[in-house]
């Protein structure tokens, strides 16, 4: 599901007087369907680039990483629009909220998903009392829960992880270990950062090391 | 699969300043487009120029009709293209005094552009209209009001109801939110998302605020002097700018 070869990321400040940060060289990395791989490496090792750049967010300074048959190091906006929609979703530990939309329109796309999504949210413990209100004002926890359920109400098959688990209580974040298993049942291919070792050790297949 | 808009090869000057260079981009059906910038970028001569109002000096630009394929915008007869900009496109204003007729009542506004397509039927006009101000979150009790005695947020959500009225494809925005509230702002941004979401609109949004674009587009393109300097998905753009100019633009901001 995905082939990364080769691929390097260098930021250049063009305001800071052209300065490079090079921060991924030359990564090859493989994940086939049901295999969950964690990225370990001490911090600004690269992980949440790496991840970013599998999203499309990052551009590729230069190598391939072909995601879903689609290299995006070279696919156009339109093909990642595509991608996204129906290949690759990414959970990042923050939700970037949308102003006056409720909880529940935003973890169910179409009024079809609201009762998937209402049962998202009861299993993610996110009180019904919030779910009519847009997450704004909720705790880090709950708006991380909102996004984790926005991102599993229709699990795609490759999933990106960036610390999925970060704010969660040990209830919640059992929650979140059997949802990414049972996506790795139905065959999912996952990528992702856990800082919580308990987690790791739980789900990931194999441990891929950045330097 | 062909583009719903497709500006090729289009400049524009006026005298000896050149306002918008060799400037190409395609839009896809439902999609919204941001088009950032400092001003005097060349932003509104550019949607000027794509929207039909203004002739560009050279280059082209094609538009995906609804039954005869693709048309060159400006080969067209002066009647088609105003049939064009008043049935399946519309044009919102950055102020609604320029898109908004403010001596007549809220519902001639939005009627007006029905009347222009042959529709008679009184009750059926108002009943629309009155449809349309709700939608756009206003009390059908103001209905027989002027926009003379509206708030600024107000008039621009009238103007963008006289706008979405024809169910256009295609609607070209110039700073919509600029010149309001910031509370009032952050209110007609949602709106503006969720319909064209919901109607599967095409949009070309010019603007200078990045939150809004990041909120509204899914793609961006970046202008300076006249030239695009840089175009991506949104996120792509403000999260990993690539150009020097697109960098200073996304550091001198407050998280876009």
């Amino acid at each position: 599901m995905i082939r990364v070869r080769g691929l390097s990321k260098t930021f250049v400040l063009h305001n800071q007087g052209g300065v490079e940060l090079p921060v991924l060289s030359a990564v090859d990395l493989d994940v086939e369907p049901g295999e969950c791989v964690a990225l370990h490496g001490v911090s600004g090792a690269g992980k949440s680039t790496l991840l970013k750049c599998l999203y499309g967010n990052y551009h590729v300074t230069s190598g391939s990483a072909v995601v879903g048959g689609v290299d995006v190091a070279r696919a156009t906006s339109q093909e990642m629009i595509a991608l996204r929609r129906d290949v690759v979703s990414y959970v990042s530990q923050f939700l970037r909220v949308i102003p006056r939309v409720p909880a529940l329109d935003i973890v169910a796309e179409r009024p079809e998903q609201r009762r998937d999504a209402e049962q998202l949210l009861l299993r993610l413990r996110v009180p019904m009392r919030l779910w009519s209100v847009p997450p704004a004002t909720f705790s880090g926890g709950e708006q991380q829960r909102v996004n984790i359920a926005r991102s599993f109400i229709r699990p795609r098959p490759v999933i990106l992880l960036d610390e999925p688990t970060a704010s969660l209580d040990a209830d919640n974040r059992l929650t979140v270990m059997g949802l990414i298993k049972e996506a790795l049942d139905a065959g999912a291919a996952i990528v992702g950062i856990f800082h919580d070792l308990k987690v790791r050790n739980a789900v990931a297949t194999r441990v891929h090391e950045l330097h | 699969m062909t583009p719903l808009l497709a500006a090729d090869g289009l400049h524009k000057g006026f005298g000896a300043r050149m306002a918008v260079r060799d400037v190409s981009f395609e839009l896809w059906p439902g999609e919204v487009l941001a088009v950032v910038g400092e001003s005097g970028s060349g932003k509104t001569t550019l949607l000027n120029c794509v929207a039909g109002r203004l002739p560009p000096d050279a280059g082209r630009v094609a538009y995906l009709t609804r039954h005869e394929g693709q048309r060159d915008v400006y080969r067209m007869s002066e009647a088609q293209r105003r049939l064009l900009a008043r049935t399946d496109w519309g044009y919102v204003h950055q102020s609604p005094e320029q898109g908004l007729r403010m001596d007549v009542s809220a519902g001639a506004n939005v009627g007006e552009r029905l009347m222009a397509l042959g529709a008679r039927h009184y009750g059926r006009i108002r009943g629309e209209a009155e449809e349309w101000l709700a939608r756009v979150e206003m009390d059908a009790a103001r209905i027989d009001d002027t926009p003379a005695v509206f708030s600024g947020g107000m008039r621009q959500r009238l103007q963008i109801a006289r706008n979405l009225v024809t169910r256009p494809r295609l609607v070209f925005m110039d700073e919509p939110t600029s010149g309001l509230d910031v509370s009032v702002q952050a209110r007609l941004l949602d709106l503006l998302r969720a319909l064209t979401r919901e109607l599967q609109l095409a949009a070309v949004v010019v603007t200078h605020d990045l939150a809004a674009a990041r909120l509204l587009a899914h793609r961006m393109l970046v202008m300076k002097d006249g030239c695009i300097v840089e175009q991506g998905l949104t996120d792509q753009v403000l999260d990993d700018p690539q150009h020097p100019y697109t960098q200073l633009l996304v550091s001198s901001v407050l998280q876009p």
